[in-house]
């Protein structure tokens, strides 16, 4: 027989059953439209994870207190130079090596604010530096930003996000205004930044950025203050774009020079340091490992779904070469050998399992639109697993249609054509 | 008639089932010949072993022992592939209970045996106007798109015998072909067998009404797997 004829057969046989044919698709259906939206949304918040971490700058590399050498710093009451970083080394990565273009540091509190009849409670205070704004790529809305002489003095002054600026404000111009903060700390707007949006999970445009020493010395507990004397959590060095490009100097080179100067400042050796330095290669390379895990694990929930979808067709095809054994022994009668008998209901499967990923890659396509505009989380529908979730789709006909198609096949005619 | 081919040589045909640890033997050495043009009845009460010789007539089975040689062609021994192959080109089946594709129209059922043919190279508009002319030639021209459910019993059977000649077989066989119907009808078919029978079509037949049984030349009657008496134009023979 031609093979044509056999898909001629197989599918005049599915359009019998229209109902049944459709609901014996919707495993697979289902399971090909997982695929491809778990995937679409595993790629989105990947995307989205790297745009935000580029969007903080490309050339950034963080230096942090090693938490475990800080601690033991504390406990031996050692001078501020003693464990974990301090505000000064800041200064002295700014000055003494070469290749920063820029050094931020960042202290963050939450508190109050209150401006007039107007309180909020629980904003984020971002204590800073001079280099913030170019760092961190915030433009100026109106006003100005607070300088290194402003920082050095304790000047009480503040910056504030968009949406902070609204909301304390509203319309009207805030420059030259006074805020609370805290229990009575009162700062003087200079400035209200542009819009940035959300970079990550932070939202900057609720912040209230001021300097850090204002942090440091006025809205730190003073107990803790005292343990901790300026001690910083975080520096953040922007690299020169020339590093690594002129080939004199690599990004490894500034690192070295970095944990070289803070090793001495510290006085604790390369081998057991008191900080720790990430690039923010480090960052983006953790977060592809981390999504690429979350991603094969939604692969492997959708595959089992796949499955399940396999197994349904091959019960209903159990049962359809049950419900059908008459036909099966009039085929049998006329003339259809084993072959023919077995090449119908596989391919019956196999069209099954095809037509259901077709729809499956449309239910996919439209699910991962739908998910996007109902959760507002992004998604991107990628091309690798619509093949694949419609490959695993015929695969999967194929070899639960086997099972099935081989029993009819093997009927005995004469009983088949007893069957009733 | 002895110039006539034979079609149906059967020698000694054994067929036995194992039922558990019990031997049944359904057909017990039986021989028949049947020459190409004849019409013959196969009588016999139930359990006579007649549906057994049928289905080995029919090419369903093969015989535990003993030969069947069908039209020239040793079938005694052949595998599912050949036995289907044979009974495609070679065989048409009717059945009591008209066996057609239930929600398939007449045409499409007609059609079937054509689909299997590995021999003939019809196009599918050659195998569409054969069936139709094959339908119109057992007076159904105007049923060619009929499902079976909405065909009285009689046209039902009419279509089954349209099916049964769609491939030119040797041996058409029937199977108590009128014992799902009222007499009117079932006269209507026995007359359209004869006519067959009467353009050369050669026919074996099994029924257990000796009424159907008188539209034919010959009648075997067997008992107990073995053949127990012939009656042939009326005549009984030993």
């Amino acid at each position: 027989m031609k093979p044509l004829k056999v898909i001629k057969i197989a599918w005049l046989a599915l359009m019998k059953n229209k109902i049944r044919s459709l609901l014996t698709m919707l495993g697979i259906i289902i399971g090909v439209a997982a695929v491809i939206i778990m995937i679409a949304i595993s790629a989105g918040t990947e995307k989205s994870i790297q745009e935000a971490i580029t969007g903080l700058g490309s050339n950034l590399i963080y230096v942090q207190a090693s938490m475990g050498a800080a601690r033991m710093g504390l406990g031996q009451g050692q001078s501020s130079s003693g464990g974990g970083l301090v505000y000064d080394d800041a200064f002295a990565i700014a000055d003494q090596i070469n290749g920063v273009a820029g050094v931020v540091v960042e202290q963050i509190s939450s508190e109050n604010v209150k401006v007039g009849d107007i309180s909020l409670e629980s904003i984020t205070i971002m204590g800073t530096t001079a280099d913030f704004p170019s760092v961190r790529d915030m433009g100026i809305a109106s006003g100005r930003y607070f300088s290194q002489y402003e920082i050095d003095r304790t000047t009480p002054v503040a910056v504030l996000g968009s949406s902070l600026a609204e909301e304390l404000f509203g319309e009207s111009d805030p420059y030259g205004q006074t805020i609370i903060v805290g229990d009575n700390v009162r700062l003087t707007v200079v400035g209200v930044f542009e819009e940035k949006g959300m970079v990550g999970d932070v939202d900057y445009d609720s912040r209230l950025y001021t300097p850090i020493t204002i942090v440091l010395e006025k809205l730190t507990n003073n107990m803790f203050a005292r343990f901790m004397g300026n001690r910083v959590r975080l520096i953040y060095v922007e690299v020169d774009e020339s590093v690594g490009e002129d080939g004199d100097r690599t990004l490894d080179d500034v690192i070295y020079q970095i944990e070289l100067l803070l090793a001495k400042r510290h006085e604790v050796t390369l081998e057991e340091p008191d900080f720790m330095i990430t690039t923010q290669q480090d960052i983006i390379t953790t977060q592809e490992s981390t999504t690429a895990a979350f991603r094969s694990l939604l692969a492997w929930v959708a595959g089992v779904s796949l499955i399940v979808g396999g197994i349904g067709i091959m019960n209903i095809m159990l049962v359809s070469v049950t419900e059908r054994t008459r036909e099966i022994g009039i085929r049998q009668s006329v003339g259809a050998t084993p072959n023919d008998i077995r090449w119908q209901f596989l391919i019956e499967a196999l069209l099954l399992s095809l037509i259901g990923g077709v729809i499956g890659v449309g239910a996919g396509i439209a699910g991962s639109w739908i998910f996007s505009q109902a959760s507002g989380m992004r998604t991107v529908i990628v091309a690798s697993s619509v093949l694949l979730a419609f490959g695993s789709a015929a695969t999967v006909g194929i070899f639960f249609g086997f099972y099935p198609a081989n029993k009819a096949a093997q009927l005995d005619p004469i009983e088949a054509l007893r069957y009733e | 008639m002895n110039d006539n081919k034979t079609i149906i040589d059967g020698r000694d045909l054994v067929k036995v089932y194992q039922m558990g640890e019990i031997e049944v033997r359904a057909l017990d050495g039986v021989s028949i010949q049947v020459q190409e043009g004849e019409f013959i009845a196969i009588m016999g009460p139930s359990g006579s072993g007649k549906s057994t010789l049928m289905n080995l007539l029919g090419c369903l089975m093969i015989p535990t022992s003993g030969k069947y040689v069908l039209d020239g062609e040793d079938v005694s021994d052949l595998d599912k592939f050949e036995l289907a192959q044979i009974r495609n080109q070679k065989l048409g089946f009717i059945f009591q209970n008209y066996n057609l594709l239930a929600r398939t129209p007449a045409l499409q059922n007609v059609i079937l045996p054509m689909f299997y043919n590995r021999i003939s190279h019809l196009t599918d508009q050659e195998q569409k106007e054969k069936a139709v002319s094959m339908l119109e030639a057992v007076g159904l021209a105007d049923r060619v798109s009929h499902e079976p459910q909405e065909l009285s019993g009689g046209e039902q059977q009419r279509v089954s015998i349209a099916r049964a000649l769609v491939n030119d077989p040797v041996l058409v066989l029937a199977d108590e072909p009128t014992g799902n119907l009222d007499s009117k009808s079932g006269a209507e078919i026995m007359d359209l067998l004869v006519d067959l029978n009467n353009r050369g079509v050669t026919i074996v037949m099994v029924t257990h009404d000796p009424e159907i049984a008188s539209y034919t030349d010959r009648t075997i009657h067997l008992l107990d797997g073995k053949l127990a008496w012939e009656v042939k134009n009326g005549k009984e023979l030993d």
